[in-house]
């Protein structure tokens, strides 16, 4: 079957089966920011942004996805590029695996919450796991970011 | 310093974070034949029939791959140097399968959806057998798990199958026995450390072609990419020439992709079929059938004077390697080798025991490697002696722990599977770790426990650790320096980054030695082919190894430029990293001397290209010290701060060090608390999924603490010691003794939970009672 969407901001047609997760579809469709970890909704590093909202795309149906919109962090290069600048100062980009679902949720994030705290940010950010950095520094990288952006 | 010691951002950072592709599935052939592996439902069996004809007859199946289909040659997937330490225990598919997980056989499809299809579609009959599932039953059990002929060790280990033992070691220096008879104060205690998973967010994934040269070309998410090509070569005996393995990004590794995972099957299928083929490990698989950490037993015994000397260790340990012996050896002595010098003055020290097989998954190498079960149970006991002996634990730990100009037998004695190498430790600041670190978590106000409201008790807990820089005389590392037109250069290494950014502080060692920026240093590592030789990520080693490969690699550069330049100007030079001045004031830039070199007069290319080996292992230390809230209604416990005062000598990028400690100390507090591999009485592991096994999240990180000690490894490269495990060997004691200074109840069982701590204090009640 055939899905139209928007992706990045161009409109797109995929051909896929109805059984394909989108996480597969965009992967096969050369959207290789969109990663595989844990297969069902408990790491984080598939998140894309559907309609402006943070959803694992590793358990959402591709069919699903129909007529919606699709952020990926291909379509916020600015946004992402600028956050790696303070991860960096932090030191807080290790493998990298978790970073492009990162820096989509931190975006998603600023557009939902105005000016948020500690635990906002953390609870916002919960279900993007990281094995690597311990996560402080990755705080500070994103608090530090979105003071820059206001 | 100019480009060593700043916190420079990682080389990597910002492409990977904007999505650019560089992980190895990102680099898989479209087309590629996707693999899966039929895994065994039973902890262990032995396969009667197997009946693949309808899985092969089904249309988009390329092949189905089975124990027939290879020599029958044994190897170890450990991914260690040669010969190994490690048995050679593993076919690629053998008759029996030992952990539910294990390999039966793997068949090759056009999708994934007619793969798992016909996984199905195989039949198998299994004769179930009885699995041991205890590692305190293995020893002489009448079930044997390894009862094969052709298993081997490749020099004594302590190797004997039919007893269910893959190796065992005894050490002793002194005589422990008779040192305890003169002893004041004995504390006896055993302690159980646990299984943990590495959960690394890229799961193990591979992928295979044949170039256009036919040979078979390996991208693979892999700590060890050259050790990867020896054992598909020695495994598949295919010429070792016609492999090429790329280590292209790598989402962590933490050791668990130290060894072989999907590489060999895929290799043969690609080989079989002429096709790119690709495996990608469910997380299930990652869980299941991929490595843990050993989880040991130890039956501790210290001896001491009542004036606070510490005279024996005693330090027997049984150690579960689960279905094959992946590390058995290696893992083990490292929780003597790497622990026991921390109390270097004792009279007698000994230090033995056995590693069993299970039918558990197998365990394999684990940041700590040893190191963080034998930190927990002997920083446990230590403070659990100083009660006895009404001695603060601070005093008596800067009483008799190691200091800077002394050594310890120990390091003569044990090595990593082989004996050690005796060394002094020219850098220790061990002492001043602990000093500083008491200051930062406001010890004194806090020791041992304040009242808070709301039924909670604050307590603080602390224990000391090292770890190594590699292993002296096993583990090399080469690398290679290319000056390009125009005057940059390329810096190409074995060592792989797999996120702990050796790309960058390699990076950063050759810019400084060069006098250029780390963005005049373009890297690359690895590919079998391209890159020069390197054991790999693993045993601490990159920094102070492969560093020191690139320190000698940058000054034979530096050499090879000044005298080019002398030659252009006829006269002695002087080179700054952009100009070289003659003594007569004449000049020529390195941007123009390689302009001149490459398009103009006396061309040549300039490649420098040097190796080295350890001849020591520079322990890094710390003190790690935390802070946790108790609540005595219902055991719970929130952990306030973790302060972590750390040498690993010059810190060659700062941030990214503190990020190793900091990502290393909430793996070790993930192992001490939240994280616990659980397996049913089937042997069945049932925390296979990131919702059933918890790693930490970062709602219960509230606060590290991290600090540096000012410290200089003579030996190492500008100073430089390993950084990469340290973090993670501290947590499992350090909370195991704050929870009994806050509440009175020790914990000798890993992990900490809730449940244990309320157990405890009412258990204490009930005493109290009485």
């Amino acid at each position: 079957m055939k899905i139209h969407v928007t992706v990045n901001g161009y409109k797109k047609a995929f051909d896929i089966e109805p059984s394909d997760y989108l996480l597969d579809t965009l992967r096969k469709y050369n959207y290789l920011s969109v990663k595989r970890g844990c297969d069902n909704t408990s790491c984080g590093v598939c998140t894309i942004l559907l309609d402006g909202k943070p959803v694992p795309s590793c358990s959402l149906l591709s069919a699903k996805a129909d007529g919606h919109s699709i952020i990926t962090v291909e379509g916020i290069p600015k946004e992402a590029e600028k956050l790696s600048e303070h991860f960096g100062h932090e030191g807080a980009d290790q493998c990298g695996y978790c970073n492009p679902s990162m820096a989509v949720n931190v975006h998603a994030l600023k557009n939902e919450i105005q000016n948020p705290t500690d635990d906002e940010i953390k609870e916002y950010l919960v279900g993007n796991l990281c094995r690597c950095t311990g996560y402080i520094g990755q705080h500070k990288a994103i608090k530090s970011y979105l003071e820059d952006e206001k | 310093m100019k480009v060593v010691n700043h916190k420079l951002p990682s080389v990597d950072g910002k492409g990977l974070m904007m999505g650019r592709p560089g992980y190895t599935d990102d680099l898989a052939d479209p087309n590629a034949l996707i693999v899966k592996v039929l895994r065994s439902p039973h902890a262990y069996a032995r396969i009667i029939s197997l009946d693949t004809s309808k899985a092969e007859a089904l249309e988009g199946v390329e092949l189905v791959l089975t124990s027939k289909d290879f020599d029958r040659r044994p190897f170890t997937r450990a991914g260690q140097g040669y010969p190994e330490p490690s048995p050679h225990d593993k076919f690629v598919f053998d008759e029996f399968v030992r952990y539910v997980g294990d390999e039966v056989c793997a068949v090759a499809a056009i999708d994934l959806v007619t793969c798992e299809k016909a996984l199905k579609l195989i039949e198998v009959e299994y004769e179930v057998l009885t699995p041991i599932l205890d590692l305190e039953e293995a020893i002489d059990n009448e079930i044997i798990i390894h009862p094969e002929p052709e298993i081997h060790d490749m020099f004594p280990i302590g190797f004997e199958p039919k007893r269910n033992i893959a190796a065992a070691y005894h050490m002793e220096v002194g005589s422990v026995e008779e040192t305890l008879k003169d002893c004041e104060v004995i504390l006896k205690q055993h302690f159980y450390t646990h299984a943990q998973a590495h959960v690394m967010m890229e799961p193990h994934t591979v992928n295979a072609r044949i170039d256009y040269q036919n040979r078979l070309v390996l991208y693979t998410s892999t700590q060890t990419p050259i050790h990867v090509r020896r054992i598909i070569s020695q495994s598949l005996n295919y010429p070792l020439s016609k492999i090429r393995v790329i280590k292209p990004r790598v989402g962590g590794g933490f050791g668990g992709k130290q060894a072989i995972h999907g590489e060999i099957i895929v290799s043969a299928v690609t080989l079989k079929t002429g096709k790119s083929a690709k495996m990608i490990y469910t997380r299930k698989e990652v869980f299941e059938s991929s490595y843990t950490r050993h989880p040991m037993r130890f039956d501790i015994t210290l001896g001491a004077m009542k004036d606070g000397t510490l005279k024996a260790i005693d330090c027997k340990v049984l150690s579960d390697t689960g279905a094959y012996g992946e590390h058995a050896l290696t893992v083990f002595m490292v929780a003597g080798s790497k622990v026991l010098p921390l109390y270097n003055k004792v009279d007698s020290v000994r230090f033995y025991g056995d590693v069993v097989y299970t039918n558990h998954t197998p365990a394999g190498a684990y940041r700590g490697y040893g190191a963080i079960q034998g930190n927990y149970a002997l920083e446990s006991s230590i403070d659990m002696l100083c009660e006895k002996l009404a001695i603060d634990p601070i005093l008596f730990r800067q009483k008799n722990m190691i200091l800077e100009g002394e050594t310890s037998p120990i390091f003569e004695i044990m090595g990593e599977g082989t004996e050690g190498t005796a060394m002094m430790m020219e850098s220790c600041k061990l002492d001043y770790c602990v000093t500083r670190g008491l200051e930062l978590i406001k010890w004194n106000e806090k020791y041992p426990r304040v009242t808070l409201p709301n039924s909670k008790v604050k307590g603080v807990g602390m224990a000391i650790a090292m770890q190594g820089s590699g292993i002296p005389y096993i583990d090399m590392a080469a690398a290679t320096i290319k000056l390009n037109d125009d005057g940059f250069y390329n810096l190409m290494i074995g060592a792989t980054d797999i996120g702990q950014g050796s790309d960058t502080i390699l990076a950063q060692i050759a810019a400084e030695e060069l006098g250029t920026t780390l963005d005049n240093m373009i890297v690359y590592s690895s590919d079998s082919d391209l890159t020069p030789f390197d054991t790999g990520a693993y045993a601490s080693s990159t920094t102070y190894v492969s560093g020191n490969a690139v320190v000698k690699a940058a000054k034979q550069m530096k050499n090879m430029l000044i005298e080019e330049a002398e030659k252009v100007l006829e006269t002695k030079v002087a080179f700054d990293g952009i100009t070289f001045t003659a003594d007569n004031g004449k000049e020529i830039t390195l941007k123009e001397l390689s302009n001149r070199l490459y398009y103009n007069e006396d061309q040549k290319q300039l490649t420098a290209t040097s190796s080295y080996v350890g001849h020591k292992s520079p322990p890094p230390f710390m003190a790690g010290f935390v802070e946790v809230d108790v609540d005595i209604e219902t055991g719970e416990f929130d952990i306030i701060d973790y302060v972590s005062v750390v040498d690993c000598g010059t810190t060659i990028n700062p941030k990214l060090a503190q990020g190793q400690v900091e990502g290393g100390i909430v793996q070790g507090i993930g192992m001490a608390v939240y994280e616990e591999v659980l397996i049913n009485k089937d042997g069945r592991m049932i925390t296979n999924d990131m919702m059933t096994y918890h790693i930490p999240t970062r709602l219960e990180i509230k606060n590290l603490t991290t600090e540096f000690a000012i410290s200089y490894e003579e030996s190492g490269p500008f100073g430089a010691k390993s950084v990469g495990e340290i973090g993670i060997d501290t947590p499992p004691a350090a909370i195991a003794n704050a929870i009994y200074n806050a509440v009175g109840v020790r914990i000798t069982s890993l992990p900490i939970t809730p449940e244990k701590v309320l157990q405890g204090i009412l258990k204490l009640k009930e005493n109290n009672h009485e």
